[in-house]
C-alpha cells in the first residue's frame, strides 16, 4: 500500500540563543534524521522519554514547525517547505489532538463555536449545515447535544479530550497526530478515550500518529511502533514483534522498566545508568552508548543505521550489537 | 504480627470552600507496619493526597480540618499534637517525598544548604558532621560526585536527580515512616524504575515503613505488600497485594484492573470501561459513592452506606453486594 505519510531524513534544529547579542552558536537537535511512514487507516505509535523529540516530530508533520531539512511527503506531495497559504487545504487532512485539552481549547468560546470554527475557516456549508455537523460530531464522540452552549471549563478532563477529538475529526481528516492524548487522564477515563479513538479509526478510516511515553497504551492502540531516543528512531516494527522480541538494548530496557500490574510477575528490570544526554550536544557515534550495557568502542565512533533484523517479524534496528536481551 | 507504626482510624477531614463545607475524607482507616510498603491507590479526587497531608498535618490552612478519627504514630495521636511537637516529628521521624521535586526544593538555596538545614534542625550535630552526613546520603541515593552537587542549585539537576535529592532530604534523619505521594509520576519510565528500586533498597537497609500513594496499579503491584483502594474519600477495599490483584472484590477495583491496557492484550481490542466519572465532593451520592458508575448497583446502594466487611484475613471490602460478585479476573469482563 502506498503510504499516506512518508518522512525522510527529517531534521528540526532549534537555535539556542545566548550571550550579549543572542547569537545562535549552538543548536538543539530535537529531531535529527528521522524516517517513517504511515499507511492509510494505520496507527504508528511513537514512544520515547521526555526530550527525545517525539512531540517536535509531531509538530513538524502537522507543519506547526518549519523543519530545518528533510522531506515530509503527504499523499506523495512534499509539504515540508510549503507556504502557509498552500498548506490550508492540507490542514483539513492532517489534524492534531493535544495532551491538555484545557490549554488547547479556547476558554472563551463555547463548545459549539470551537467545533464550528474549522468548518467556517474551510468554508464548509451554510450556518444550518454547520450546526447539524456540530451536533453530529458531539454525538460521535459521546457528548450530550446540550454541550453546544457550554464552555470548556464546565467539562471534566475526559470530556474535554472528547471535545478536542471532535474538533480534530470535524473536517474529516485522513491523518491525526495524537500527542499524549490520554496521559493527563485517570485510568478509568483513559480506557474510555482509547476505545473512542479505536472506534473512530474504524468508522472513518483514520490514520494515527500516536505519540506517548506509556508503552502499554501505545502497544494497545498501534499497528506498528517506533522507538525514539535523542532525536532519532532506534527501532521500529510491528507492535507485537517489538514487544515480544526487541533487538535494541534501549527498547529492551524501556519494556523492562514498565511496572506490570500483576504481583506474581516481578519483572527483571534492566536498569539504565544516568539520564538522557542533552540534545544540544549529543554523544558521538551511537547516541545511546553512554547508557548502554552493550556499548563497545565502535559505538562511540560510528553511528548505527536502521537495519532490518532477520527472523524478528519485521523489526528494523539501529544498533551495532542488536540482538535479543 | 508486628505492631503498626501508623494507624489511621476512621479519619474524617472537611474543607471549607466558598460553596460550603465538603467532606474530603469520610471514615478512612488503614495501618502501616514496620518495614512494609502500603500502596494507596485511587483516581484524582479520591482523597489519597489529603490522607497524606492529614498524617503530616499539612492540610491547607485554615480550610482543611480533621474533624474526626485518629492518626496514631507509634501509638501517639498526631491529630492532637501541637504544631511545635508535630514539627519535631515531621522530617525526623516521618519523611515525605512529593510528586514534583522542583516545587519541593527551594530554588534559591544550594542542595547542600537545604540538606544540612534538615540535619541541623533535627539532630544535635556540628556543622561539619552535618556536611559529612549530607554528602554521604547524596552518595547513598546514587548522585554522582556528591561533594560537587552540594554546591549546586536545584535547577542545575535533571528531574530524576532532583527527585533523588528530595528522597535524600526525606531520609537523612532515618525516619520510621516514609510517605511518598506520587514520587515517580513526573518521571520517565526508565528513571521511575531507578527511583522505585532506590526506595526499595533504602527501605530494606533502614527497615522503615513506606506509604506509597499512586494512581499506577503497575507500581503498586511491583512495590507494595498491602494495598488500600480509595474512591471518593472512602476506602473501597484493602488487603494484601495478592488479595487485591487476584481476588478484587469491590466492583471499582475490578473495573480499574480490567480497564488498564496491558502489554499482553490484543491490540485495539475493546477495553472494559467504568462508565461516567468520579462524582464531585459537592454532589456525592447518599449511599455507596460508586453507585452511579457501578454495574451491580440497585436501590439499596442508593440509600445504604456500605461498611467494610472482612473477605478473608486482612482483606476487607466496602460493598453491599460483594458476596454476590465473583471476583473478576484482571482483564475479564465484569
Amino acid at each position: 500500500m502506498t503510504p499516506l505519510l512518508e518522512v525522510n531524513d527529517l531534521k528540526m534544529h532549534f537555535p539556542v540563543r545566548e550571550g550579549l547579542f543572542l547569537r545562535a552558536s549552538k543548536f538543539n537537535r530535537a529531531v535529527d534524521g528521522v524516517n517513517l511512514h504511515v499507511a492509510p487507516g494505520e496507527t504508528l505509535g511513537l514512544v520515547g522519554e521526555s526530550g527525545c523529540g517525539k512531540s517536535t516530530l509531531g509538530r513538524c508533520i502537522t507543519r506547526l514547525y518549519q523543519p530545518t531539512s528533510g522531506e515530509i511527503k503527504f499523499r506523495d506531495q512534499d509539504i515540508s517547505r510549503m507556504r502557509n497559504r498552500d498548506l490550508l487545504p492540507l490542514r483539513r487532512d492532517i489534524q492534531m489532538i493535544f495532551q491538555d485539552p484545557l490549554e488547547s481549547l479556547n476558554a472563551r468560546h463555547t463548545v459549539g463555536e470551537i467545533l464550528e470554527e474549522p468548518l467556517i475557516i474551510h468554508k464548509m456549508g451554510n450556518r444550518q449545515e454547520r450546526q447539524k455537523r456540530v451536533a453530529e460530531l458531539l454525538n460521535q464522540v459521546g457528548l450530550p447535544a446540550r454541550s453546544v452552549t457550554r464552555y470548556p471549563f464546565e467539562f471534566s478532563g475526559g470530556q474535554r479530550q472528547r471535545i478536542g477529538i471532535a474538533r480534530a475529526i470535524a473536517l474529516k481528516p485522513s491523518l491525526i497526530v495524537c500527542d499524549e492524548p490520554v496521559s493527563a487522564l485517570d485510568v478509568s477515563i483513559q480506557s474510555q478515550i482509547l476505545n473512542l479513538l479505536v472506534e473512530l479509526q474504524q468508522e472513518l478510516n483514520l490514520a494515527y500518529l500516536f505519540i506517548a511515553h506509556d508503552l502499554a497504551v501505545v502497544k494497545h492502540i498501534s499497528d506498528r511502533i517506533a522507538i525514539m531516543y535523542l532525536g532519532r528512531i532506534v527501532e521500529s516494527g510491528p507492535g507485537e514483534a517489538l514487544y515480544r522480541n526487541p533487538q535494541h538494548p534501549y527498547t529492551q530496557s524501556l519494556i523492562s522498566a514498565i511496572p506490570v500490574p500483576d504481583p506474581h510477575q516481578k519483572s527483571q528490570r534492566i536498569l539504565l545508568k544516568g539520564d538522557v544526554p542533552s540534545p544540544i550536544n549529543p554523544p558521538s557515534g551511537c547516541r545511546f552508548h553512554t547508557r548502554c550495557p552493550r556499548a563497545t568502542q565502535i559505538c562511540k565512533e560510528q553511528e548505527p543505521v536502521l537495519t532490518a533484523q532477520p527472523e524478528t517479524g519485521g523489526l528494523v534496528t539501529a544498533c551495532h550489537h542488536a540482538g535479543p536481551a | 504480627m508486628q505492631d503498626a507504626i501508623l494507624e489511621v482510624d476512621d479519619l474524617v477531614v472537611e474543607f471549607d470552600t466558598d460553596e460550603g463545607r465538603v467532606r474530603a475524607l469520610d471514615g478512612v482507616g488503614f495501618s502501616v507496619k514496620a518495614g512494609e510498603t502500603v500502596g494507596v491507590v485511587g483516581e484524582s479526587g479520591c482523597g489519597k493526597s489529603v490522607t497524606a497531608q492529614s498524617i503530616m498535618r499539612l492540610l491547607p490552612q485554615p480550610m482543611g480540618q480533621i474533624v474526626g478519627g485518629a492518626i496514631r504514630f507509634h501509638g501517639q495521636d498526631l491529630a492532637s499534637l501541637s504544631l511545635e511537637e508535630m514539627r519535631r516529628i515531621r522530617g525526623a521521624r516521618i519523611g515525605m517525598v512529593f510528586q514534583e521535586p522542583m516545587t519541593a526544593l527551594n530554588p534559591v538555596h544550594t542542595i547542600g544548604r537545604q540538606l544540612t538545614e534538615v540535619i541541623l534542625l533535627h539532630k544535635k550535630v556540628s556543622k561539619q558532621e552535618a556536611l559529612q552526613k549530607a554528602v554521604a546520603i547524596l552518595d547513598r541515593v546514587g548522585i554522582p560526585s556528591p561533594d560537587i552537587r552540594m554546591g549546586e542549585y536545584p535547577h542545575q539537576l535533571s528531574g530524576g536527580m532532583r527527585q533523588r535529592v528530595v528522597i535524600a532530604m526525606a531520609l537523612v534523619c532515618e525516619p520510621d515512616l516514609l510517605i511518598a505521594d506520587e514520587p515517580t509520576t513526573a518521571l520517565d519510565v526508565t528513571i521511575q524504575a531507578q527511583i522505585l528500586e532506590l526506595i526499595q533498597e533504602l527501605q530494606q537497609d533502614m527497615g522503615m515503613a513506606v506509604m506509597l500513594i499512586t494512581h499506577d496499579l503497575g507500581v503498586i503491584a511491583e512495590t507494595c505488600q498491602n494495598v488500600v483502594v480509595m474512591y471518593a474519600g472512602r476506602v473501597a477495599e484493602r488487603g494484601t497485594v495478592y488479595d487485591i490483584f487476584d481476588k478484587p472484590s469491590h466492583p471499582y477495583t475490578q473495573g480499574l484492573l480490567a480497564s488498564i491496557p496491558r502489554l499482553d492484550t490484543t491490540p485495539k481490542s475493546r477495553l472494559t470501561i467504568i462508565p461516567g466519572m468520579v462524582p464531585g465532593l459537592r454532589d456525592l451520592p447518599p449511599g455507596c459513592r460508586f453507585e452511579n458508575r457501578c454495574p451491580f448497583s440497585d436501590e439499596a446502594c442508593c440509600v445504604q452506606t456500605p461498611v467494610e466487611e472482612a473477605v478473608s484475613g486482612q482483606h476487607t471490602v466496602a460493598c453491599l453486594h460483594w458476596k454476590a460478585l465473583s471476583p473478576a479476573q484482571p482483564g475479564g469482563v465484569i
